[in-house]
């Protein structure tokens, strides 16, 4: 029992310490986006990579959650009679819940996981530790573009992810449900709020900031060689992926009962 | 001019470098000698700020730089160029964009400028026409020389050089040690080299000294070195596998208490 006791304590401790790693990070990165220099073209680089890099596999998905969402709902719904709000729920689920966090946690593994290998490439090549010798900032030079980039382009691939996402659901429910594309479009609009949408880009702004501080604080403090960086950018996406969902089921929450959003 | 005093730092409770002394003069080359592990990098980055020292004194020209911060090492750190043994040069980046860093980072010339000056720092060190390939395109002495253009850019007072002629061919080696006694010559920097490479020690020295046991148990030019009595050195210099250094000699030689 007390070895249980201690194990818990110190994996607690343990958590406590990341996350005020993960904090400091955040602070420093904050400070250091917003003194000179400001060197656009990093930031941009970074962006594509993010934005244009992930929309295809980002969009792929949505579409068929979408579609998945329409089916599952119909497989219920028939039975009552009520398809004709299938195109509420797909609208809805997506927007507010499905799309972010999809996003976020597919972001997290293609971009989040890169970012670590990279970053711990450069670590274990002396790479950072010439930066720093060449009087550059680390977290200047290689966390502020990424997370700039991320917390940016993440908000922009969910809104096309809550696009495509309800195309998929269309196809379900016009070509198979056989419910009139106006009508469709029609509930959809009269489902959809600017809260639901609003409440689930809000999200990503986090979602994206995670995925950034951790991707990069994994990278920067990779130990040892080859395997050190593979260890880290497991890591790194799994601890994305619990912090993602973490702070998804906080925010439902209080939308919910805090903000009655 | 380096002056060392002093200098302990251990990691993890073992310790590496222990009371270690050195003195690098203006304007000379020091080659630091000793087997792998015995913390003759860490010295390197320790100069370099970037690791710091439990405790002791480094004076680089006159100012004592353990106790500053990061915004005023940064100043100092502009007077170093660092060859790291790996060359550190950036994967994201092209030969001529890696030379151009510090011009790119820290100077507003136009691109004309950097482009001449970065042709130039190539030419010094013997390569030309390599601006537009990427550094995994470069064989291992060729990433050596195109970080030491980097650090040419940067005009730097002190060169430090991590084991510059590890990994390359005895070909490579001796252009490389060419080019440092050209620097001396030419540019009259200070430099700290690193290596246990004896043929380019003995070559591009002015000063040798012998690191064991975390501390400089010998120092001296080149010609006293090779005639010393001290059995370690003695030993060292000759790569012989008898005597008080051992193949199974524990390099980490004590623990914090």
């Amino acid at each position: 029992m007390i070895h249980v006791i201690g194990y818990s304590g110190s994996l607690i401790l343990k958590l406590i310490q990341y996350l005020g790693e993960i904090g400091l990070l955040f602070a420093r990165t904050i400070y250091l986006a917003l003194i000179p220099p400001f060197k656009v073209n990093r930031l941009l680089t970074q962006a594509k990579r993010v934005g244009p890099g992930s929309f295809f596999i980002a969009a792929l998905i949505a579409f068929f959650v979408g579609m998945i969402i329409a089916v599952q709902m119909a497989y219920q719904m028939v039975k009552l009679s009520a398809e004709i709000y299938i195109p509420n729920v797909v609208s809805v689920s997506l927007t507010r819940e499905l799309a972010p966090v999809l996003t976020a946690l597919i972001v997290a593994g293609r971009i989040g996981a890169g970012i670590t290998a990279e970053i711990g490439s450069m670590a274990v090549t002396e790479q950072v530790d010439a930066l720093k010798a060449f009087a550059v900032n680390p977290v200047k030079f290689l966390v502020v573009p990424r997370f700039l980039a991320l917390v940016v382009m993440l908000p922009l691939l969910t809104i096309f992810a809550d696009i495509i996402g309800i195309v998929g659901g269309y196809v379900i429910c016009v070509y198979k449900l056989l419910i009139s594309p106006e009508l469709y479009f029609n509930m959809v609009a009269e489902a959809l709020t600017a809260k639901d949408i609003l409440t689930g880009l809000f999200k990503t702004i986090f979602f994206g900031a995670i995925i950034a501080l951790v991707g990069c604080h994994q990278g920067l403090n990779v130990k040892g060689g080859a395997e050190g960086v593979g260890q880290s950018t497991t890591r790194s996406v799994v601890i994305s992926f619990i912090l993602i969902i973490m702070t998804n089921a906080l925010f439902t929450t209080l939308f919910y009962f805090i903000f009655r959003m | 001019m380096i002056v060392i005093s002093n200098l302990y730092k251990s990691f993890e409770g073992k310790i590496i470098l222990n009371d270690l002394n050195l003195t690098v003069k203006k304007g000379e080359t020091t080659v630091i000698i000793g087997r792998s592990g015995a913390g003759k990098s860490v010295l390197l980055k320790t100069i370099v700020g970037l690791i710091r020292p439990d405790s002791g004194s480094i004076k680089i020209n006159g100012k004592e730089v353990t106790d500053l911060s990061e915004k005023e090492y940064d100043k100092v750190r502009m007077e170093i160029g660092m060859v790291f043994q790996g060359g550190a040069l950036f994967d994201s980046m092209t030969v001529a964009e890696n030379v151009a860093f510090v011009l790119n980072e820290f100077m507003d010339l136009d691109s004309r400028t950097v482009n001449d000056k970065v042709e130039d720092a190539l030419a010094m060190v013997g390569l030309k026409g390599i601006e537009h390939l990427n550094p995994s395109h470069l064989s291992g002495g060729m990433k050596k020389r195109v970080s030491l253009a980097r650090v040419l850019c940067m005009e730097p007072q002190i060169i430090l050089y991590d084991e510059p002629t590890s990994e390359v061919d005895p070909i490579t080696a001796d252009a490389i040690n060419h080019l440092i006694v050209d620097l001396r010559n030419k540019l009259k920097v200070t430099s700290i080299v690193v290596t246990h490479d004896m043929s380019l020690a003995f070559q591009v020295a002015d000063s040798i000294a012998m690191f064991y046991h975390g501390q400089v148990i010998a120092q001296g030019p080149p010609r006293e070195i090779r005639t010393t009595t001290h059995p370690v050195v003695k030993q060292f210099i000759y790569g012989k596998s008898q005597g008080p250094i051992t193949d199974n000699e524990n390099l980490i030689f004590g623990h914090v208490k």
